[in-house]
């Protein structure tokens, strides 16, 4: 029992090596982020190229995970957000580099292909492509909670167990932000990184009795957010957007230090067994008339060049709600995560959820 | 109305009902001290309801239960002043000997000094000095049988249940425990309250037996009166072996009734004082084999002294051998009366006279008529 | 190789056949995997991509407070939960084995059962539906007046003990029950025959008849709960601190399955160590409880 866990893992591993080698290869393996990629989408797909997409939905966490369990084998296609990507490369060896022949360039906004192109390189070869953006800020109950306008404003007594977020790195980043350090800028200096981290632990510790619980999946985040149970939490906007469509007091706000703006991109996994298929993929859903309606269905923007045109005015709408140029402009852009940074902030993630 | 503290163990009217079921029916009995007591009926006649009542397991719907001429009514088992050795005898696995005789002593708050010297004396007592430290799974099964009674006689109760507790020894052993069982009950001057279906064992070890059947007692006597004066058929037809026939009083003469079997033998019977009977009025009469006299029909017939004191029986049958059940000291002849065809069961002499005794012998029976014991019929419910 | 075949006996080819399944299946999921474990567990990371044999993996678990604390708060806990399940399931199985006839009987057992049917996760969002500060107690005590606000029964270290309890219950009323079972009536009542009380009853002769099951019960509680994971996170919740959570993360969201495997080997050698232990202070040995 006590070890199913790795168990598992190792399970998980075996099938996947050998279901690897039996799969049709007409089969685009995908592994994503809920809502990237939609029924609607795959059967569209299906329609145009006759490849069957099996979808795993997955986070940053778990992606890295399934892959460095097989060594990047398992999946055609993974969707990693752009600043995971080097690390986990330099670290694991699972991805491929980016073959840009295949890819269709002038589907993408400019500025973004570079950035992700840019900020994937290891070893000199650039290894994800982007495809949907958005930011993590703060989801806030306007009637309960107004005067919640940045992270640490979670902490404020008035909130005694009725705030949520998650312990994970961008809760870290966005509490220093808030705090007034800058922790990108110390990202390849581990020692200034850790102090800051440890200041950002004290704060977490401290907080700890406001946070109800430190949510996991974005349902777990709505449930209490819907049911008044917290009335501020630190999430992404999409969820923030989907909730105010139930209860317009809740909203999703741009802290004042500046919401987290992160990119998903696609990556090959070394051991794709059908990257013809996966680079149909791409090229398919950053189509404009596609990636709108992926947008839909995700409720974040895409890296396709004129899909916002399609996309519903709703949600453009909410979008300009929460976002000023300003607060576009305020926007902290995940810079690629040094490898080994990650196990500073483990420890420091084990600390606080230790404390009492 | 008797002074209760003439007795050990007096029950009135004692009644248990489950639902429509009465287990226990109007029971009242008194057991002198120091007595050997058994109840004896069939599987299922309500005794160890009884006993458990006693024990103080299951409450009566009515009646009262005295002992020492204190009632028992609402005293929990534990507070009862007797023991039970139960038909499997319970001995405690997780104890040993010692610990299971001193079980009930601790629970009495005795000290230990006290405790130790109780329980080797109790053990020196039912010859089992130095086993105390035996577990109970090395005992032979005798062994078991005394811890049991040891374990409950080292509490010095006034009255000591057993719930048939030689049940399940083999042959041998029981005849040699009844004997033992006996001899303790005697040594240790306890009253002993002993439930059976076995006949033998209540005959030989009791100074009073309880007859039960549906509930009731059929009966209260020492084994002899249970034997000989059977009050019921039931108790005639229980007790011991017996020819049990279906009759018919035929004639009823100054002190004796002849009457005819279902298949037509005709015999004499006592007249029993107490009763009284009406000719064609249906009866059971009981005969026991070992009351029967066999003698063999010679030819030429020498053996006149012995003939001469058989024509005092007043029953005289001709007969001829079916059957031989050889059975050592218990064995059987059954022989098929000649007129009627009536089968009849005879105890075999092991003398030499019999011994080359065949199928298909001609052999004259006789028994007085005092030995047959004659009911009227009980119409079944 | 042809006489070699021959020299072995039609039966031992047999028994081999036979204990094949039994033998792989130990040899692949069970040993192959742990010795996987324990080599991973002993491998530290020097640079990325490059990895070295040492303990620092171990180490790391008691230099840590972290780490062992919670280790240690699990098997607190964990133990707790055993003693309570006992206490609880005690009166449960006597009843069912001793008071309880024909179909009550398999009624009662079947209601125990009842909550195994579905998964453990479901059952566990049943009891965060009905314990939440929205949920359904809360709401039925605000309803009849019994509090103002919404009361939060969720995230304490009491619900933690509730969960578990509860998931356990099932492992130590059926070895219970069977075991009570099997005593004997004449026992007790010759317990309460000889002078004994209740408690003397219970203490000289139900408890140690009861003792294998009693024991085996703790083990296989103590050693579920050790090894819960869902329960201790989702009631939990931001306190829960669990040692499997702590393996999880350091697979999972770490990446750092040497660390993870260390943990995981340290859980199965700790917890062994407590299992033998309580054996050895109860007297009982392994083969006799688990027969």
């Amino acid at each position: 029992m006590q070890i199913s866990n790795c168990k598992s893992l190792i399970a998980v591993g075996f099938t996947l090596c050998i279901t690897a080698q039996s799969v049709n290869a007409e089969t685009l393996r995908l592994l994503t982020w809920g809502g990237y990629a939609p029924k609607t989408v795959v059967d569209m797909f299906k329609a145009e190229t006759g490849i069957d997409v099996e979808v795993t939905k997955s986070n940053n966490e778990d992606m890295i995970a399934k892959l460095s369990a097989t060594r990047g084998g398992g999946f055609d296609l993974a969707q990693p957000s752009q600043d995971r990507i080097a690390s986990a490369q330099a670290e694991f060896n699972i991805y491929k580099p980016i073959d840009l022949s295949k890819i269709d360039k002038s589907l993408f906004v400019a500025s973004m292909l570079d950035s992700t192109l840019q900020s994937s390189i290891y070893d000199g070869k650039s290894y994800g492509v982007p495809h949907i953006w958005g930011t993590s800020g703060l989801i806030v109950n306007s009637e309960k909670a107004a005067d919640v306008k940045d992270y640490t404003d979670l902490c404020n007594d008035a909130y005694m167990g009725k705030v949520t977020y998650r312990l994970k790195r961008p809760t870290l980043i966005a509490f220093a932000f808030s705090m007034g350090l800058d922790p990108f800028a110390a990202y390849n200096d581990p020692a200034e990184y850790e102090k800051i981290m440890l200041k950002v632990q004290d704060k977490l510790i401290s907080c700890k009795g406001n946070v109800k619980a430190y949510w996991s999946g974005g349902d777990a985040m709505k449930n209490l957010m819907r049911t008044d149970e917290t009335v501020a939490a630190m999430a992404w906007d999409a969820g923030g957007w989907q909730l105010h469509d139930d209860n317009q007091a809740i909203n999703f706000i741009a802290p004042t230090s500046g919401a987290l703006g992160w990119i998903d991109a696609f990556v090959i996994p070394r051991k794709s067994k059908n990257e013809s298929a996966a680079y149909k993929w791409i090229n398919f859903v950053m189509q404009p008339k596609i990636a709108a309606m992926i947008t839909d269905a995700a409720g974040n923007f895409t890296a396709s060049k004129g899909a916002d045109e399609f996309v519903n005015a709703p949600l453009r709408a909410k979008y300009q709600s929460s976002f000023d140029t300003a607060s576009i402009d305020n926007i902290k852009w995940y810079p690629p995560v040094p490898a080994g940074l990650e196990m500073i902030e483990g420890k420091v993630l084990d600390r606080v959820k230790a404390a009492k | 109305m008797l002074n209760h503290t003439d007795f050990d163990l007096q029950c009135t009217d004692l009644v248990r009902q489950f639902d429509d079921f009465t287990a226990v029916d109007q029971v009242s009995f008194a057991i002198p001290k120091g007595s050997f007591f058994s109840i004896l009926g069939p599987s299922g006649c309500g005794k160890t309801t009884l006993l458990r009542m006693l024990a103080g397991f299951d409450d009566p719907t009515s009646g009262d239960i005295f002992i020492k001429g204190k009632s028992m009514i609402g005293v929990a088992p534990n507070k009862r002043p007797v023991n039970m050795v139960f038909q499997h005898l319970a001995l405690f696995p997780n104890m040993n000997v010692s610990e299971n005789i001193a079980y009930g002593l601790h629970r009495q708050g005795i000290n230990k000094v006290e405790i130790k010297h109780k329980v080797e004396q109790v053990l020196a007592r039912v010859n089992l000095s130095g086993s105390g430290e035996k577990k109970i799974a090395q005992l032979s099964g005798g062994q078991k049988q005394r811890i049991a009674i040891a374990r409950c006689l080292v509490l010095n109760p006034d009255v000591l249940l057993l719930d048939e507790p030689l049940g399940a020894l083999d042959l041998k052993l029981r005849e040699h425990m009844k004997v033992e069982l006996k001899k303790l009950q005697q040594e240790f001057e306890t009253t002993f309250v002993y439930i059976t279906h076995d006949q033998s064992e209540a005959l030989v070890m009791s100074d009073q037996v309880a007859v039960m059947n549906h509930g009731q007692f059929q009966q209260v006597g020492d084994p002899q009166q249970l034997y000989f004066q059977p009050d019921n058929a039931f108790v005639a037809g229980f007790v011991g072996d017996s020819n049990k026939w279906s009759a018919k009083v035929m004639d009823i003469l100054s002190d004796s009734l002849q009457v005819k079997t279902v298949s037509g033998l005709v015999l004499q019977v006592q007249k029993p004082e107490t009763k009284t009977f009406i000719i064609g009025s249906e009866v059971e009469v009981f005969i026991r084999p070992e009351a029967i006299h066999i003698s063999p029909m010679l030819e030429s017939k020498v053996e006149s002294t012995q003939l001469q004191t058989n024509q005092l029986h007043t029953n005289q049958l001709h007969t001829k051998v079916n059957n031989i059940l050889f059975d050592g000291a218990n064995s059987q002849l059954l022989v098929e009366e000649q007129t009627s065809s009536e089968e009849i069961k005879v105890k075999l002499p092991q003398t030499a006279e019999f011994m080359h005794l065949k199928k298909g012998d001609k052999l004259q029976i006789s028994f007085p008529m005092q030995q047959v014991n004659v009911f009227p019929k009980i119409q079944d419910k | 190789m042809a006489i070699k075949g021959k020299s072995n006996t039609p039966l031992k080819l047999g028994l081999l056949l036979l204990l094949c399944p039994l033998l792989l299946w130990l040899v692949l999921l069970v040993i192959l995997p742990q010795l996987t474990m324990l080599n991973i567990s002993l491998q530290e990371r020097v640079a990325p991509r490059i990895y070295e044999y040492g303990l620092s993996n171990y180490i790391e678990f008691f230099t840590e407070p972290l780490y062992w604390n919670t280790f240690l708060r699990t098997a607190v806990m964990s133990i707790i939960a055993t003693i309570l399940t006992l206490i609880i399931a005690f009166p449960i199985s006597y009843y069912i084995a001793k008071m309880l006839r024909g179909r009550a009987k398999g009624l009662l057992l079947v209601l125990c059962l009842v909550p195994f049917w579905v998964s453990e996760l479901v059952r566990t969002y049943g009891w965060m539906i009905l314990l939440r500060e929205s949920g359904v107690i809360s709401s039925f005590l605000q309803y009849i007046g019994f509090t103002e606000g919404p009361i939060e029964f969720l995230y304490t270290d009491a619900t933690i003990m509730l969960g578990l309890v509860y998931s356990s219950m099932l492992f130590m009323v059926v070895p219970l029950t069977s075991t009570l079972e099997s005593l004997d009536d004449s026992y007790i009542e010759a317990g309460y025959d000889l002078g004994g009380n209740g408690l003397s009853v219970f203490w000289h002769i139900i408890v140690p008849h009861a003792k294998p099951a009693i024991v085996s019960g703790c083990i296989v509680v103590f050693m579920l709960t050790l090894g819960n994971y869902l329960t201790p996170i989702l009631l939990g919740g931001k306190s829960s601190l669990w040692f499997t959570e702590q393996i999880f993360t350091q697979f999972i969201t770490r990446f750092n399955w040497q660390q993870g495997s260390a943990f995981g080997v340290l859980l199965l050698s700790i917890s062994s160590l407590i299992v033998w232990l309580g054996l050895k202070l109860s007297r009982q040995s392994f083969s006799k409880v688990m027969s």
